[in-house]
C-alpha cells in the first residue's frame, strides 16, 4: 500500500478570504460598529439573523408550487396577484411584487437580475452564487438557450423562451411543470421534489 | 390612471442621468410591448436625495429577444421581459 496523500494541494488550494479594501466595505464595517455599539441591534441578533438568512432554502417555493398543481383555484390566484396569495399566507415581500411565471408544454420562463441580484428570498433563501455572477447576468439575457442548454435545458423550437429581468420592484418565481407519474401525491410529497433551480427556470424537469 | 394600456407599443427612453436608475443599458430606445400594468412604486433617481417621490406607475414590458441582440440565435417567438417606470416610456 502506498502511503501518498488522497487529495492534490494543487488543485484543493484555497484563496485568502480578502480583506476590506474598498473605501465602501470599511464604511460598511464602520457603520455597523456603530450600530452595535449605539445599541440598535446586539452581535448576538446579528448572528442570529444571518444564521436564518443563510439556513433558508427554497422549501417555500418549492410548497407554492406543490400546492398550485393540486390547487387550481389556488394557482389562479397565484398567478393573477402572487403578492397578496402569499400576503395571506404570511410572507410579506413589501414593497415589492411577487409574481410568479407559469411553464408550460410551449412556454419556459427564466428569472435574472442584470442589474444587481435581486431574488425572492422569503421564498427561495439565500441565491446561487453563480445567479449573482457576471457571466450568468450577462448571458442569460444575450443567448438564454445556450445558458440553458449548459444547465442541461435543452428547448426545441416548439418551446419559447421568457427571460424575466428583475429590474425594478418585482419579484420572480417559475412555476415549474408538474411531471407525469405524481398522480395522486400529496402536497408535501410534490414540494419534496421541486427544486431551487427549476424555480429559478434554470431547470425544467423535475425528477420523480 | 396608468398612462399606457397593456398590448400597446411603447419605446424605452434612451437617456443616461448621473443617478441610480434601473433601466439597463440594452433596454434602452428598444421598441417593447406593455405586458402588464404593475403597481405605484418610488422613483429610483430620486431616493438619493429624497423619498422616492412621487410614486411612479410602473410596467412589464415586453421585447422580442431577436430584435435586441443582432445574430440572435433562438426562436423568433423567444422573449424578454423586464420592468420599466412609466417616465421612461414613450408612445411607439
Amino acid at each position: 500500500m502506498s502511503d501518498h496523500h488522497d487529495h492534490d494541494h494543487d488543485r484543493t488550494f484555497q484563496p485568502d478570504h480578502p480583506e476590506p479594501t474598498s473605501a465602501a466595505a470599511r464604511v460598511g464595517l464602520a457603520l455597523r460598529e456603530l450600530l452595535l455599539e449605539a445599541g440598535f441591534y446586539t452581535a448576538e441578533e446579528e448572528r442570529a439573523m444571518i444564521a436564518k438568512m443563510q439556513g433558508a432554502g427554497p422549501e417555500n417555493g418549492a410548497h407554492l408550487a406543490a400546492r398550485a398543481w393540486t390547487e387550481e383555484d389556488f394557482k389562479t390566484r397565484l398567478l393573477e396577484d402572487g403578492t397578496e396569495t402569499i400576503r395571506e399566507l404570511g410572507f410579506e415581500l413589501a414593497p415589492t411584487e411577487f409574481t410568479v411565471l407559469e411553464n408550460t408544454d410551449r412556454v419556459h420562463n427564466v428569472i435574472v437580475c442584470t442589474l444587481c441580484s435581486c431574488y425572492p428570498r422569503a421564498l427561495l433563501g439565500m441565491s446561487p452564487a453563480w445567479y449573482k455572477s457576471r457571466a450568468y447576468r450577462s448571458r442569460v439575457v444575450r443567448e438564454p438557450r445556450s445558458v440553458l442548454a449548459e444547465f442541461g435545458v435543452r428547448l426545441d423550437e416548439t418551446v419559447e423562451v421568457r427571460v424575466h429581468d428583475s429590474t425594478a420592484e418585482l419579484r420572480y418565481m417559475v412555476l415549474p411543470q408538474r411531471p407525469r407519474g405524481t398522480e395522486g401525491w400529496s402536497e408535501s410529497a410534490l414540494a419534496a421534489i421541486v427544486t431551487r433551480d427549476s424555480l429559478i427556470g434554470t431547470q425544467r424537469q423535475l425528477k420523480v | 390612471m396608468p398612462r399606457f394600456h397593456v398590448g400597446q407599443r411603447v419605446r424605452i427612453a434612451a437617456r443616461t442621468p448621473p443617478v441610480h436608475h434601473r433601466v439597463p443599458a440594452y433596454a434602452k430606445g428598444r421598441l417593447g410591448v406593455i405586458e402588464r400594468i404593475c403597481g405605484r412604486h418610488g422613483q429610483p433617481e430620486r431616493f438619493i436625495r429624497g423619498d422616492g417621490r412621487p410614486p411612479t406607475r410602473l410596467y412589464r414590458v415586453r421585447l422580442a429577444l431577436a430584435e435586441l441582440w443582432p445574430g440572435y440565435r433562438g426562436q423568433a417567438a423567444d422573449k424578454l421581459e423586464l420592468e420599466v417606470f412609466e417616465h421612461w416610456l414613450e408612445q411607439a
